[in-house]
């Protein structure tokens, strides 16, 4: 008998300090370094210290087409360069397109050349017509799945690289099933620019203007084949008016933001604005030379996602690998444009589906009334308990001491975050965790009822009990796994602490009580009990 | 021994009858909450249905009559105002409209802050959620609900037998379709929330259930009684204390929850509270006799 007390005794010393001391670093930092920063800690969720809560798709289709029309443009260039004149291009289906070739048998040399030089497409002969030929391209099936997969993967890459410069510690952008990313900023109080700094695409594109083209026929639709009608829209500072300027530009961006090195903010003093400088990599500082140069006193059009910034004359050569965008930003849309040109435009464009935004004061006083509510339901339940098992009531709360103990040290051990719903989860584990202790006790009295000796009684009430509460707890055990199987955010927090408080509850219930009992008998067989 | 309930001999399956026709009347109110809720009808969270809830502080009381006007003026005319006494606080809820997923928080806050200029008011938290989430996430629930059930039909099916595990799930069924009915009829929000509290709410009805169940089991094994109904009777007596006792114990913590959570937890801690209730009767009142009426008034023993 002693030897199983001891071995029991042991085995709650040892856990209960081990617990104390994975539950502390949560509680305080008043703790040496190295313990506090070794062991894992419980978060606080969005709801308890405010932060924002984004959930985005990723427009898969978009980042499709937006290939297939990079495709287009590449094979384009590569005809051109072969001598093969190209009279046109369409989109043709979701992931294809179709290039027009004047007639006579450029068509075939067309189709051999891109088979050799792009190698993840199939090409085929189109339409032939007396007056030319197409030829269409279509992404390969694997290639089409690389675009798939990739698209979230390098959007959570380019998020995750515009936030970190913000500094928010335990910031999580992860990608959620095979469309969504989930971005998580615990303390992050401004939404709006938050969404912005994510949700942005950052596509910038360097097009020439086209002088030539009349601005008023591209308005009625009149455009000529290799032309867009673009708009620039600036907005007046003082009066908050918005205007917008069209302009036709060449369809060809002559160069992209991804052969951008880096991204700083700088203040112009004449006009008050901030402007964003960029400067090249080697291969852009090359092309940017060469442009310039080829297109002196041309305008070109600098785009930011479809809309132009700005489209200054080019006055001489710029060899440097430097640009300037100007647009009228204030300082902090300044920075953040650099921020978002550094990490590279969103191979898809992604749409906030759900936004949660929570005060950082709302989270203070939920965590009040929420932890209020706890410690004073738990003190009416603990009263309870003693009013009415007497000693045995004593007994159930401090196993219960012990419940809410390993409650904390669990979840510190798996580094979950405590939300609102869980400390609700908290607060219902302990008005269940009695239960085991009710249904034991109620148990007992029926024994001592029978006239059996008291430490009969108890053995008897255990051993009857343990199959219900078995029972009882892993149904309880199913529906909370369940939920957390399917349930989102806090909902899962408040599936984690259920669970945990239930097969705690098993192991506290059964063992931590049984044993104080025991210990009594071992003493002196107990002639009565206060139950 | 302080006891609340002594050597009980009350006769709950000659009372069935009613607790059917009652237990009956609860689960059509569900039923007509639930076709509410798919006719967009109910008051559904917007976590559900999507949309845009707005929470915010004034300094001074709010002028509903004046918010409600500027909401108007812009278009969100049918917006649910949700005022909180006392504190100044207001909580602003603006259904998703058709596809469309724009976020409406900005313009409403910066409407209010523009026209209340004498009144500043600290934005506390904005929850905008398009409606294709918002239909995820409902059908997430259903199923989640769903997996329970068979799950747990699985389980108590192999540790007493399928008409248990069976009268089991019915009985967690009559509280989710009960709760979702008295929410429904209260005009209460039903969100993700109040889903975690239906589960939660499953969970605990079906410890209730599994503890008399053990004890028929028990009892059918002692031939205690002659019939099927009289050892219900004299088991549902037996375990009575225990889950009067126990029964209190969570209800003194939901209710702790419910007046001292705060707002945000408040429906959540009363559907948890009428939960508890409905939970503790569907054990005894729909568990039970289904059971009886099942497997007939033979005694024959539970395989274990």
């Amino acid at each position: 008998m002693w030897k199983s007390i001891r071995w029991r005794t042991t085995l709650i010393a040892v856990l209960t300090a081990l617990s104390i001391a994975v539950v502390l670093p949560s509680l305080t930092d008043n703790l040496p370094e190295t313990w506090r920063k070794k062991t894992p800690k419980i978060h606080l969720g969005l709801d308890l210290q405010g932060g924002v809560f984004l959930r985005l798709a990723v427009e898969i289709d978009k980042a499709i087409e937006n290939a297939t029309l990079r495709y287009a443009d590449e094979a384009r260039a590569i005809c051109r360069e072969k001598g093969i004149p190209v009279l046109g291009s369409q989109k043709d289906g979701a992931d294809g397109f179709a290039l027009k070739l004047p007639p006579g048998d450029f068509a075939g040399r067309a189709i051999a050349l891109l088979k050799e030089e792009m190698g993840s497409l199939d090409f085929s002969l189109g339409e032939v017509r007396p007056d030319g030929a197409s030829v269409t391209g279509r992404m390969k099936p694997a290639e089409v799945q690389s675009i798939r997969a990739n698209a979230v993967t390098q959007g959570v890459d380019t998020i995750r690289n515009r936030i970190d410069p913000e500094g928010v510690r335990e910031a999580q952008v992860i990608p959620e099933g095979e469309d969504r990313i989930v971005i998580q900023l615990p303390g992050f109080k401004e939404q709006q620019r938050a969404i912005a700094l994510v949700s942005q695409v950052a596509l910038l594109e360097f097009k020439l203007v086209d002088d030539g083209a009349s601005v008023d026929e591209a308005m009625k639709g009149n455009l000529p084949e290799d032309d867009q009608l673009l708009y620039q829209i600036t907005t007046d500072r003082q009066t908050g008016k918005i205007s917008k300027s069209p302009m036709v530009v060449k369809k060809r961006a002559l160069l992209t933001g991804d052969k951008i090195k880096a991204a700083k903010v700088q203040f112009e003093s004449r006009q008050g604005g901030a402007a964003v400088s960029v400067s090249f990599d080697a291969q852009g500082t090359k092309d940017f030379d060469r442009i310039t140069a080829e297109n002196v006193k041309r305008r070109l059009a600098i785009i930011l996602d479809g809309t132009i910034k700005s489209a200054p004359v080019i006055n001489e050569r710029i060899s440097g690998g430097e640009a300037q965008i100007t647009g009228n930003f204030t300082a902090e849309e300044a920075s953040d444009l650099a921020t978002v040109l550094r990490s590279g435009s969103l191979r898809a464009p992604v749409k906030v589906i759900q936004n949660v935004t929570v005060g950082p004061s709302l989270g203070q006083d939920s965590i009040q009334k929420g932890i209020r509510a706890g410690v004073i339901g738990a003190l009416l339940v603990v009263l309870f308990m003693v009013f009415y098992y007497r000693f045995a009531g004593l007994v159930a709360d401090f196993a219960l001491v012990f419940n809410i103990l390993f409650l904390l040290a669990g979840m510190a051990l798996l580094e979950a975050t405590l939300t609102l719903p869980g400390i609700a989860g908290v607060i219902l584990a302990i008005g269940m965790a009695v239960d085991s202790n009710v249904l034991i006790f109620e148990r007992i009295r029926e024994e001592l009822r029978t006239k059996k000796p008291v430490r009969a009684s108890i053995d008897a009430g255990y051993d009857k009990a343990f199959w219900t509460v078995v029972d009882s707890h892993v149904t309880t055990l199913i529906t909370a796994m369940i939920l957390f199987q399917f349930g989102t955010g806090p909902i899962k927090g408040f599936a984690v602490t259920l669970s945990m408080g239930v097969a705690i509850n098993l192991f506290t219930a059964l063992v931590c009580t049984k044993v104080v009992f025991d210990y009594l008998n071992a003493k002196r067989p107990m002639q009565a009990l206060s139950i | 021994m302080r006891e609340l309930i002594k050597n009980t001999n009350i006769d709950f399956m000659g009372i069935k009858k009613y607790a059917f026709i009652f237990s009956g009347a609860l689960v059509l109110l569900g039923l007509i909450g639930t076709v509410q809720i798919y006719r967009g009808h109910a008051n559904l969270g917007i976590d559900l249905a999507g949309g845009t809830s707005i929470q915010m502080r004034f300094q001074k009381p709010i002028e509903m009559d004046k918010v409600r006007a500027l909401l108007t003026g812009m278009g969100h005319g049918e917006a649910n105002l949700q005022g909180v006494p006392g504190e100044n606080i207001l909580i602003i809820k603006v259904g998703a409209k058709g596809k469309e997923e724009k976020m409406v928080s900005e313009q409403v806050i910066a409407l209010l802050k523009e026209k209340l200029p004498d009144n500043p008011v600290t934005v506390e938290s904005i929850a905008e959620i398009g409606p294709a989430i918002g239909k995820k996430l409902r059908s997430d629930a259903i199923l989640a609900l769903a997996v329970s059930a068979i799950a747990i039909i699985v389980y108590l099916a192999w540790r007493f037998e399928f008409k248990f595990g069976v009268a089991a799930a019915v009985a967690t069924f009559h509280d989710v379709a009960a709760l979702t009915g008295i929410f429904f009829l209260l005009g209460k929000e039903m969100d993700l929330l109040f889903i975690t509290a239906l589960l939660t709410i499953g969970g605990y009805s079906l410890t209730d259930t599994v503890v008399v169940f053990d004890r028929i089991r028990e009892n059918i094994r002692l031939r205690k009684k002659p019939t099927f109904s009289e050892t219900i009777n004299l088991s549902v007596n037996e375990v009575l204390s225990r889950t009067v006792v126990t029964s209190l114990t969570v209800f003194l913590t939901c209710v702790a929850l419910l007046f001292l959570g705060g707002i945000v937890l408040r429906e959540f801690a009363l559907a948890l509270t009428i939960g508890v209730v409905v939970g503790t009767y569907s054990s005894i009142f729909v568990a039970s006799p289904i059971v009886a009426i099942w497997r007939g008034e033979k005694m024959v023993e539970v395989k274990r």
